[in-house]
């Protein structure tokens, strides 16, 4: 086996797809920002006539988020971490650049084109699965060019032991795959009736009940599988790599992966309760939701004990810093889900800005910190630059955390509220609110919540500053920083 | 140890792992399939005219504010009308229950608003609604709605899905050029209560627009 010394790894294709996740972050983030105050100051909504209400540009957000940001930081951050934990570098193999080289340039060009038909309002109207029959088979072959990226680069592995992290990306790359085929399967209308029609028109292969079943299955797991597996796989290298600490526990991490694994997928039809799935499938995604708890503290406190002993480098390194709150807001998230998946809180829950505050603890909290951590420990060992200001990120680090705090909490208040609300009756058993009143009411947390949006967005203009004048303008370093990331 | 084997041979982690992600779905979804596909004896499929509506509706998105889905309780059955059944949905594909109730739910809208309610309310609802946050929708009243993409998805539920459409809706040019006729009828019928002139205009060229056709579908949600 060789040592970390000998082997010069080939960073081009993480560094391509560093830039474009920045690029979709920003994208993505202004568009949730301009929404948060669209509800606020509905005016906002009608500038730019059909383009810009807030209904066209939700999807526009949540894809540019999921598919931009989320899914290229995991690929940057995969083209970059399996090179090192596999000891082989991807310049070793002709094949394998190209292929990812194809790779990124197929998902920038493909993602461009998709957000514009989503602008467009072509969509096939399923959340978080609105792109059309032929946009979903580009994103087919995209990934399965990573996935021969993936297996080809551990087929001609040196270290024969796969990493915990290669196991989390491995199954968000199985996961993704098999939800997106099912969930996506629809029939081109324009091919069933020689030639009649939008060729972008299609329809679903399930209906009503079924398509919502297979929906939710595939909505709560995509988060499972995008939101949450990479990211776990994410935090077990970077974090002891940064800290310099060996992860906390190996069994741990055993149990939680393949707990995570069996359990997660259950838990989809807790976006069903109370409507017409049967009631035994309501009941088996509530007890799945609470069982899923171990399996996500579980890689929490494994990376929260990784830190034992070591916790002054929380004060003094805002990379750590990142990663342990990322962990903290992760665990936060997960008990949050579980409480909203038993019934009877689901009933005043469903429905209600409560939701897009749990989603946003989690996906601000745990997965953007994550991503933004992980790049900027990156940064330095694939520049070979030190960061240009350890200043800003900490003012970065306090502005969003504000930001978050502010978003989920606004939004609990929120959420509570109205569901309050809607359900109130008064002594003779009438309905005391008509339902205007229960949209009035939200203005101020509206407010507040669109103040978060600005917040955290000024902090990710301030991480594409940093990142920019790290690559442009950072002091050059002689040698790759074993552990804690330099910074200026 | 069965986990270290597992850790040195990555195919059968895939495997495995396929294997222990897969088993949900198919517990959950596969058992219930053809019970949840049936519809209500008294469900009928959309016309053209209504898929044109539902169309609208995925186009401009309304389903990220308004659900489809009225839950068993009183405080929801006292608002919106009956709980709603599995049954109802058998046509609907894609399904649009929704998740989020930022405006009330719809799915019995077509009960208790009017073709003129939705025609003012659609221009700029805070007019019909003080301190609504809606959007205006005015390009649907210049946009022209695309009802041959509706007639072609008409065909194409009839064919592959058995959908009890009439034998006049099938494939082919000719016999959508017969059809459009009654869409362009139906589209008059909705016209016909409204009052703004560009669409009586469009109506008149042969031209349906995508108010009209939206209208028509929300009046058919009951």
């Amino acid at each position: 086996m060789q040592s970390n010394a000998a082997l010069e790894y080939d960073y081009t294709v993480a560094k391509m797809f560093t830039y474009v996740t920045i690029l979709f972050g920003f994208l993505g983030m202004l568009i949730g920002t301009t929404m948060a105050l669209q509800l606020a100051f509905p005016e906002l909504s009608n500038l730019i006539g059909e383009y810009g209400t807030f209904s066209r540009l939700r999807p526009v957000h949540t894809n540019t988020v999921i598919f931009g940001f989320t899914v290229s930081g995991v690929f940057a951050t995969w083209y970059y971490f399996s090179q090192r934990v596999l000891k082989v570098s991807m310049a070793e193999s002709k094949f394998l650049m190209t292929i990812g080289k194809i790779h990124f340039w197929l998902y920038f060009v493909g993602a461009l084109i998709a957000t514009v038909t989503l602008v467009l309002g072509i969509s096939q109207g399923k959340e978080y699965a609105q792109y059309n029959w032929w946009v979903d088979i580009v994103i087919v072959i995209v990934w399965i060019l990573w996935g021969v990226s993936m297996f080809g680069l551990i087929g001609i592995r040196r270290e024969k032991v796969l990493y915990v992290s290669i196991w989390y990306y491995m199954a968000c790359f199985l996961g993704i795959a098999m939800l997106y085929l099912f969930n996506n399967a629809s029939i081109p209308t324009y091919f069933l009736s020689d030639g009649l029609g939008s060729i972008n028109n299609s329809v679903s292969m399930y209906a009503g009940t079924n398509d919502a079943l297979v929906q939710w299955w595939y909505g709560h797991n995509a988060v499972a599988f995008g939101f949450t597996v990479p990211i776990v796989g994410m935090i077990y290298y970077f974090l002891p790599k940064e800290s310099g600490q060996a992860v906390y526990s190996y069994k741990l991490s055993l149990l939680s992966f393949w707990g995570l694994m069996f359990v997660y997928l259950w838990a989809g039809s807790h976006h069903l309760l109370w409507s017409t799935v049967p009631d035994w499938m309501q009941t088996m995604g509530s007890t799945f939701s609470i069982v899923l708890i171990l399996p996500s503290w579980g890689s929490a406190i494994n990376m929260l004990l990784t830190m034992k002993g070591e916790w002054n480098q929380l004060a003094d390194n805002p990379l750590i810093k990142f990663m342990v709150i990322a962990s903290t807001f992760y665990m936060l998230s997960t008990i949050e889900g579980p409480i909203q998946a038993i019934k009877s809180v689901n009933a005043i829950a469903h429905f209600t800005d409560w939701i897009p505050g749990h989603v946003h603890d989690g996906v601000l909290g745990w997965v953007a910190f994550m991503i933004m951590a992980s790049l900027f420990h990156m940064a330095p060992r694939m520049w070979k630059k030190e960061i240009y200001s350890k200043k800003l990120m900490g003012i970065q680090f306090w502005m969003q955390t504000t930001g978050v705090v502010l978003y989920f909490t606004s939004m609990w208040v929120a959420g509570i509220t109205q569901g309050m609300m809607w359900r109130a009756v008064d002594e003779y058993g009438n309905l005391v609110y008509s339902f205007i009143d229960t949209v009035t009411v939200l203005h101020p947390y509206y407010t507040i919540r669109g103040i978060s949006g600005v917040l955290y967005l000024s902090g990710f203009i301030l991480f594409a500053y940093n990142m920019y004048k790290t690559i442009t303008a950072g002091k050059e370093l002689t040698e790759e920083p074993q552990f804690r990331t330099p910074m200026a | 140890m069965f986990f270290h084997w597992l850790e040195k041979n990555p195919f059968f982690f895939a495997v495995m792992t396929f294997a222990v992600i897969a088993f949900a779905g198919l517990i959950e979804i596969v058992p219930n399939f053809t019970e949840a596909a049936r519809p209500l004896t008294t469900t009928t499929p959309r016309t053209v005219l209504e898929l044109a509506g539902k169309n609208v509706y995925i186009k401009d998105n309304c389903i990220a504010c308004h659900s489809q889905l009225i839950r068993p309780f009183k405080s929801e059955t006292d608002r919106y009308g009956n709980y709603s059944l599995s049954g109802e949905y058998a046509f609907d594909r894609p399904f649009l229950w929704g998740s989020k109730r930022t405006g009330p739910d719809l799915h019995r809208v077509g009960n208790y608003r009017t073709t003129d309610w939705h025609e003012n309310h659609m221009k700029n609802p805070p007019d019909i609604v003080p301190g609504s946050i809606m959007p205006s929708y005015k390009h649907q009243f210049t946009n022209v709605a695309d009802i041959e993409t509706a007639y072609a998805e008409a065909v194409t539920v009839k064919n592959v899905f058995n959908v009890p459409y009439g034998d006049d809706i099938k494939a082919g040019r000719k016999a959508w050029e017969a059809y459009r006729p009654k869409v362009l009828e139906d589209a008059k019928k909705v016209a016909a209560d409204m009052k703004d002139e560009g669409v009586k205009k469009m109506i008149a060229n042969g031209k349906v627009p995508e108010i009209v056709a939206l209208i028509a579908y929300l009046n058919s949600l009951k």
